[in-house]
């Protein structure tokens, strides 16, 4: 057995401190007085290691090893927890930072406001149940599904009324489509607003969506497909939610849907029953559905006349913007995240196109002037999320980091200025420009617009 | 009680079956999937069809003054809308922005001169019928559909004399709503590839891959005194891996961490408020819906509360019942509804804490 000529120098990771532990313990109960004289214990002990503050990294007292792997720890030492301890799983404690949050300031009031998803800390392309954005208009409810009813009226030979008994026994379909709202990203149509891309881009989430097509259900109730070009689709909720779907390709592949990745509907998403319309905005996706009418005519509801209109530079709204255009994001590393160290990292992020599938995505490293095609995960699916990967080794040099997208109708991604070109800045909805984030040498990722 | 249960059952069953008769009277047969869904009838289809179309298709009749509309609103729409509708408290304002001229040409002017610091209601809503539509199904906030006809009709008067799109003196019903000119009615378009997945796009961006922008220029970053106005980032990315969140609370560190031996643990320092203080309760209990710290929304605010109830003794009973068993309407016309699911513990916090002024 050889003697290494010189042993490799252990060098402990900063964040151990303070034991992982602590700071989950930390995040969810908060400091008391005991956790505080800990934390204090921690910082004297790590900086007893340096005589000039915080200047170098130090060695481990002991030459030995590390001591996640020379000490036994408790989990290999103690017995562990039962079956079914927690009969609904919940993720581990140390995940505990990773939750909807809502933005501050922009809405007045909780009830109609709109709760962020966690995307920073995504991997893949489903987004878990408990964290799928929230947004309501009057608030959510657990409404009880044995007197849930979907009524279909209008122009149809038969206006019926379904049970959830009667909707679940019909023939279904699992599809797994991405629901954006239509103001995603809106926040930065003027400049940067936000810090991070659970604000810039957390109105966005992607499931498995169960439930039976619309067509079948219309046709059922023997809708009128001549004359009806148009469906009102309407919620249960104390805002009553009206939206004008346009029946042109919502009878390919909508979805009156009850189940999302494999369970029921959460409440905040609509339990239990929702309109599933792929590739179009999130307000169109009505919870709660309880009413479907089939019409020759828009109906102007509130929600497609004062809101979700877009205005343009002359002063006109544009009306009935529905289709989420291809869009992309870098979600690791992206805005307000702290890189420790240069070297190889996998950089990644999602796409996704209102009107198909993700062809491709190209990633720069340089603020946009040089680009580099990425790896796409499968399965890539239609109107759906597609996961993108590239390698990236850091120098340790400030780089901008962007992706752009292509949609397999040949659709490119726009930038900002491209987009604000067209549209001007007050559009509020339809933002899909690609993101930029800065890169700075002491490791910190920050939104910023260039161009 | 066994066959009482069952007897009972089974004139439950009975009852049933003779309800199901009745609606079978105009069952289609021309269905696919046997034995699922039912008819609607005529009074159900009434109840929940509802709205009102641009050519007023689904508009009852009725009618209501802008007198009237005003009194309704005072009542139950101020509160959070401002007395003449210019709020911007709690939603955006529904008037102003909007001129004579406007109306006569059916185009707001002030979308394109940007004079008016916020879009209105009235500035953008192309069509009269949206208001009806809305106020009908979905006001007041707290109590929808608690509006008749005439009350809608009413509103939608005070509303439209607000923009002086009618006179004050008006009475707007079913039979002259058509003629009623709203100030943006052109003011909209279709005329767009985002109505269909299989419009053509507006924009597309460059399929350059090399040498693209020579010059990169940032044009926008996140000023740094909005650094932690969304919290510390730190709190909101994992503590372990390769991404953490950058500390927030502090200005950015001066190197990487791996070269100067500093510690991320930002999250730890941080303090999040304990999971049950009353200010949380206060959110995750809706209370926020009706009552801010310290503007009225539809109920007092928590300093007006704490400012009437300050010294007295009993108080703190007083209004843990209150919030039990709900309210009368002591502060306007909308009376608290009761939160009897709240804990003895919990309630006892928020009403201590609403007494404490929200401190």
């Amino acid at each position: 057995m050889e003697k290494p000529s010189h042993r490799a120098r252990l060098v402990k990771a900063p964040e151990h401190f303070v034991p992982q532990s602590l700071i989950a313990e930390i995040n969810s109960d908060g400091l008391d007085e005991n956790r505080r004289g800990f934390l204090r214990k921690g910082f004297m002990s790590a900086l007893a290691g340096t005589s000039a503050g915080l200047a170098a990294p130090f060695a481990f007292a002991s030459g030995e090893g590390d001591p996640a792997i020379l000490e036994k720890q408790e989990w290999q030492t103690t017995l562990g927890k039962n079956v079914a301890t927690m009969p609904y799983g919940i993720p581990s404690i140390y995940e505990a930072n990773l939750i909807r949050r809502e933005s501050p300031g922009l809405t007045r009031v909780s009830a109609a406001s709109v709760a962020f998803t966690p995307l920073q800390g995504l991997f893949g392309t489903i987004t878990p149940n408990g964290l799928h954005f929230e947004r309501h208009h009057q608030g959510w409810y657990n409404l009880n599904p044995e007197t849930h009813r979907l009524m279909v009226n209008g122009l149809v030979k038969n206006p019926r009324v379904f049970t959830m008994n009667d909707l679940m026994r019909l023939p279904s379909v699992s599809r797994t489509h991405f629901i954006e709202c239509g103001a995603n990203t809106g926040l930065e149509w003027g400049n940067v607003a936000v810090p991070t891309v659970q604000y810039t881009h957390g109105m966005l989430s992607c499931c498995e969506f169960t439930g039976v097509p619309l067509s079948v259900l219309l046709q059922e109730c023997g809708a009128d497909l001549k004359k009806g070009k148009f469906l009102l689709a309407e919620g249960g909720d104390g805002s009553g939610m009206t939206r004008t779907i346009n029946l042109d390709s919502a009878l390919n592949d909508t979805i009156v849907a009850w189940a999302m990745n494999g369970e029921m509907l959460r409440p905040e998403n609509g339990f239990p029953l929702r309109l599933v319309v792929p590739g179009v905005q999130g307000v169109s996706w009505v919870k709660w559905l309880r009413r479907l009418e089939v019409g020759d005519m828009p109906w102007n509801s509130k929600d497609e006349a004062v809101h979700y209109i877009d205005l343009m530079p002359n002063g006109e709204h544009r009306q009935f913007t529905s289709v989420q255009e291809c869009k992309s994001v870098i979600t690791t590393p992206s805005g307000g995240q702290q890189l420790l160290d240069k070297g190889f990292y996998n950089v990644s992020g999602m796409a996704w196109s209102g009107r198909g599938k993700v062809k491709r995505v190209d990633v720069s490293f340089d603020g946009g002037n040089n680009w580099r095609t990425a790896r796409l995960e499968t399965p890539i699916l239609t109107k759906s999320i597609t996961r993108f990967n590239i390698d990236w080794v850091w120098d340790g040099s400030p780089a901008i980091l962007q992706s752009r997208a292509v949609d397999d109708t040949g659709y490119i991604q726009p930038s900002i200025k491209t987009l604000r070109d067209v549209r001007g800045t007050r559009s509020i909805y339809h933002n899909n420009a690609i993101q930029s984030w800065k890169l700075d040498t002491n490791g910190e990722v920050s939104n910023v617009q260039v161009g | 009680m066994f066959k009482l249960a069952k007897l009972k059952t089974h004139l439950g069953l009975a009852a049933l079956l003779l309800v199901h008769s009745h609606w079978s009277f105009a069952q289609s047969d021309s269905t696919k999937f046997s034995g699922i869904g039912r008819v609607a009838t005529p009074a159900e289809v009434a109840a929940w069809d509802i709205d009102v179309r641009p050519d007023f298709k689904g508009l009852p009749k009725g009618s209501g003054s802008v007198e009237k509309g005003q009194v309704i609103w005072e009542a139950k729409c101020a509160n959070c809308h401002g007395t003449f509708g210019e709020s911007n408290e709690i939603f955006t304002p529904i008037a102003g922005g909007t001129s004579k001229e406007d109306i006569k040409n059916g185009r707001v002017a002030s979308l394109n001169d940007m004079k008016q610091p916020q879009r209105t209601t009235l500035m953008k809503v192309s069509t009269v019928s949206t208001l009806w539509d809305y106020i009908y199904r979905a006001m007041p906030w707290n109590a929808p559909r608690s509006l008749s006809p005439d009350d809608t009709y009413a509103l939608v008067a005070f509303i439209l004399s607000l923009g002086e799109i009618v006179p004050d003196d008006f009475v707007l019903g079913n039979a002259n709503i058509a003629g009623v000119k709203m100030p943006n009615r052109n003011g909209m378009t279709t005329k767009h590839g985002m109505w269909t997945v299989t419009g053509k796009p507006d924009v597309n961006g460059s399929k350059c891959m090399q040498n693209c922008v020579p010059f990169v220029q940032i044009g926008s970053t996140l000023p740094g005194f909005a650094r932690d106005a969304h919290g510390n980032i730190a709190d909101q990315n994992r503590t372990y891996g390769p991404y953490r969140g950058a500390d927030t609370t502090k200005p950015p560190i001066s190197a990487l961490p791996s070269s100067s031996g500093l510690a991320i643990i930002s999250a730890a320092q941080a303090s999040p408020a304990a999971p049950k203080s009353p200010s949380s309760l206060f959110k995750s209990e809706n209370c926020s819906a009706c009552h801010a710290l310290s503007s009225k929304l539809v109920g007092p605010s928590i300093t007006e509360v704490a400012k009437k109830y300050e010294g007295q003794s009993g108080a703190q009973e007083k209004l843990m019942t209150k919030v039990k068993m709900g309210g009368a309407g002591v502060w306007g016309a909308i009376p608290m509804p009761a939160y009897a699911q709240l804990s003895d513990d919990d309630r006892k916090a928020l009403v201590s804490w609403m007494l404490s002024g929200g401190k």
